[in-house]
């Protein structure tokens, strides 16, 4: 029946859906433009120790060295304005931490989201994050028995110093690329979650953010520790109302999974086709510990996203399970890397992309065995869906396999939705919007059933709206 | 008002004409057949009364209860009671067949109606039974990896499952070994009702000892060349198509 649910609301969706902006009314701005009073502006608000205020002031050193990666790159990114960008925008109120606490308007945002009844109940473990500032957060009075921390990044770094210091900008070190430095010097927001030896959390965390102000760049950070034998679900969904100028987005994401450990981090995200989205997304696994991503992306202006595992210690596993979906005026550039850095480690990446009307995607992989290792393990599957002519797929896997010990295996496809396909769906009543909707579902059903229920829900429901419009 | 009325229908198809004014009306409650050989343009009728783009009709007319068929989108006509069954199914990756057949059925629900989704799988199971279909395949994409026999089954259980008021059965007893043939026969046979008319298309004689027509046509060089009951059908069995060439030529 689950399946039976999933497509009855694909066809109740609400088109406006994600295009709405409320009036901004923010009690804190740093203003148009990046520098160092910029960063030193977020650190006043926040309250920051000397040590954070350092990094950042590094950090923007490092980005302003470094050049955009457009040799390699989309030449799409040299049309981000930095100076025109604002770099921190609040509410300017404590996170709250009752749902009666949490001011009208972005509960009215939560409500246009769609966010199910249920899960709105269920925002007592949730982190919610309105622009910059989490609006809503409340810790479960049973993360706060188990000793599990979910809580802001900001919050994180006040309360709980000696685990954040320790792990943070480690596995993404501030000058891993440019976007990674510039988070570094003006981040704000995002979770920073702990979860302590032996800890299974049952229920996925979950952490809804938008976008709500024109030119106002979101650069969230967030930080995931999960201790020996304990296992974790992050959830992360986004939608963007649509503007008519462009707006960045570039988060960092840490995760690092102690031995044994277990971290499954599901991304779904549906940006609106104006904002630049440019992630650095990386884990740390020890031995024996797993690390997936689970990710999907819907929309925006140009996506740069290559979800990453480095697997340090032995029989460590990572995967990067994608889904990625390009409409005209959008290019998803995205694929994963996988650092094998220790004996009998293994990684397994499947790719699927749709590229519909004028819409790009592009799959860049990279997996890495040295040479002195033994018993390592890889396959990467990438298949790539094309709607019509126009659109366009490349596939850029770089494999380095040192040494005869290892095994790894490489399949690609490229596929069209047939003609004749359609003609049989549409004889059978189903208009061609909803052949080719289905046919598309298809194309990644196998990878959907990878994510949780309502998120495989509201996934449908975005590719139905992204078809919308886009076939004819 | 009650039928299927093709009227004096030409079809041609990247320039070369197919059909050549051919005539034919199916009343509801009636089962008809068209039999004729190879390339005489059986499968061009079929698909051309389903929709299908890549003919051209320079003319004629299609009228089903009094409705312009041909002036209709391709799902429109199978919302309006038009159905193919057709003679090499589609398959379609990662759709199952449960979800395929509820998106068209509830392609069919006015707005604001919404599938009873236990009375929906209590009707499918029902119909799954008789045509001696698994229950597992439900659960299967569309098509993908059936027989031959299995891809025609599946084809009767959407016929069942859609309710049409015509129904045309494009060679759907080709490829079947006498078992699946009685299955499906049967599956057509228990639809046959007063408010449905058929149309099988078939090249072969034996399908219709299971079918029984209530009227034979032959098609030849894009017309009717002859119409008869079902005996007529032993008839060609007897004498194959030969003797219509050789008419066809004497006419021409």
């Amino acid at each position: 029946m689950s399946e039976e649910s999933a497509t009855l609301d694909a066809v109740l969706i609400d088109q406006s859906q994600g295009n709405f902006a409320y009036p901004e009314d923010y009690e804190l701005d740093a203003g148009r433009g990046l520098g160092p009073s910029t960063l030193d502006y977020i650190s006043e608000v926040k309250g920051e120790d000397q040590w954070i205020r350092d990094f950042r002031h590094r950090a923007l050193e490092v980005f302003e060295r470094k050049p955009m990666p457009t040799h390699w790159a989309s030449r799409e990114l040299d049309e981000i304005k930095f100076q025109d960008i604002r770099y921190y925008l609040a509410k300017g109120k404590r996170p709250t931490r009752s749902w009666d606490e949490v001011p009208d308007d972005v509960k009215k945002t939560f409500e246009r989201l769609g966010i199910p009844e249920r899960e709105r109940g269920f925002l007592a473990g949730v982190e919610a994050q309105f622009d910059s500032e989490a609006a809503y957060s409340n810790i479960k009075e049973e993360f706060d028995k188990q000793g599990v921390i979910f809580v802001n990044s900001s919050e994180g770094l006040r309360e709980h110093p000696e685990i954040f210091r320790r792990w943070f900008g480690k596995v993404i070190p501030t000058g891993d690329n440019k976007f990674s430095a510039l988070n570094s010097a003006v981040f704000s927001g995002g979770s920073f979650i702990y979860v302590p030896p032996g800890v299974k959390v049952k229920h996925p965390l979950q952490a809804y953010f938008r976008i709500n102000a024109e030119q106002f760049g979101q650069f969230e950070r967030t930080l995931i520790i999960v201790d020996e034998g304990a296992e974790v679900m992050y959830m992360e969904g986004c939608t963007a109302p649509k503007f008519e100028t462009a707006t960045l987005h570039s988060a960092v994401v840490e995760l690092v999974a102690m031995p044994h450990a277990k971290i499954q981090y599901i991304t779904v995200q549906n940006w609106s086709s104006n904002v630049f989205n440019l992630v650095t997304k990386r884990g740390l696994a020890h031995e024996g510990a797993e690390i997936r991503w689970i990710d999907c992306n819907i929309g925006s202006r140009l996506t740069m996203k290559y979800p990453g595992v480095i697997m340090k210690g032995r029989k460590a596993r990572g995967e990067v399970i994608s889904i990625a979906l390009a409409n005209t005026g959008q290019h998803q550039d995205t694929g994963a890397k996988m650092i094998h850095a220790a004996d009998e480690t293994t990684s397994n990446i499947v790719s699927k992309s749709i590229s519909m009307g004028e819409g790009r995607a592009t799959y860049r992989g990279q997996v890495h065995i040295p040479k002195h290792l033994k018993g390592c393990r890889n396959n990467t599957e990438c298949d790539a869906l094309l709607i019509n002519s126009r659109s366009r797929t490349d596939t850029y896997p770089a494999i380095t396999v040192r040494g005869n010990r290892h095994a790894t295996q490489h399949e690609a496809s490229v596929s069209q939705v047939s003609e004749e396909q359609i003609f049989y769906m549409r004889q059978r009543g189903l208009t061609e919007a909803a052949a080719m909707s289905l046919s598309v579902n298809g194309f990644v059903n196998d990878l959907v059933r990878e994510f949780p229920m309502e998120y495989s829900v509201e996934l449908k429901r975005l590719i139905d709206l992204e078809m919308e419009g886009s076939v004819g | 008002m009650d039928c299927l009325e093709i009227k004096d229908l030409t079809v041609a198809i990247q320039g070369q004409r197919i059909l050549d004014g051919l005539s034919l009306v199916v009343p509801k409650g009636e089962v008809h057949a068209i039999m004729g050989p190879n390339g005489s343009g059986k499968s061009t009728l079929a698909k051309v009364l389903a929709g299908h783009e890549d003919y051209e009709v320079l003319s004629g007319q299609v009228l089903m209860d009094g409705q312009d068929l041909l002036q209709m989108e391709v799902d429109q006509r199978s919302r309006a009671g038009f159905f193919l069954a057709f003679q090499y199914p589609y398959e379609i990756p990662g759709v199952s067949n449960a979800n395929f057949l509820r998106e068209a059925v509830r392609a069919r629900l006015g707005s604001g109606e919404d599938l009873d989704a236990v009375a929906f799988y209590k009707r499918l199971y029902g119909l799954m039974d008789e045509l001696g279909i698994d229950r597992k395949f439900t659960a299967r994409s569309v098509n993908e990896g059936f027989s031959g026999g299995e891809k025609k089954r599946n084809e009767i259980l959407q016929m069942a499952i859609l309710e049409p008021f015509y129904a045309v059965l494009d060679e759907t007893d080709s490829g079947l070994d006498i078992d699946a043939l009685r299955v499906v026969a049967e599956g057509v046979n228990r639809m046959r009702s007063p408010h449905r008319g058929f149309l099988l298309i078939t090249h072969y004689q034996r399908l219709l000892n299971y079918i029984e027509p209530d009227f034979i046509h032959v098609l030849a060089g894009g017309k009717i060349v002859r119409t008869g009951g079902k005996e007529l059908a032993l008839e060609l069995e007897e004498t194959g198509y030969d003797w219509i060439k050789e008419g066809a030529l004497a006419t021409a």
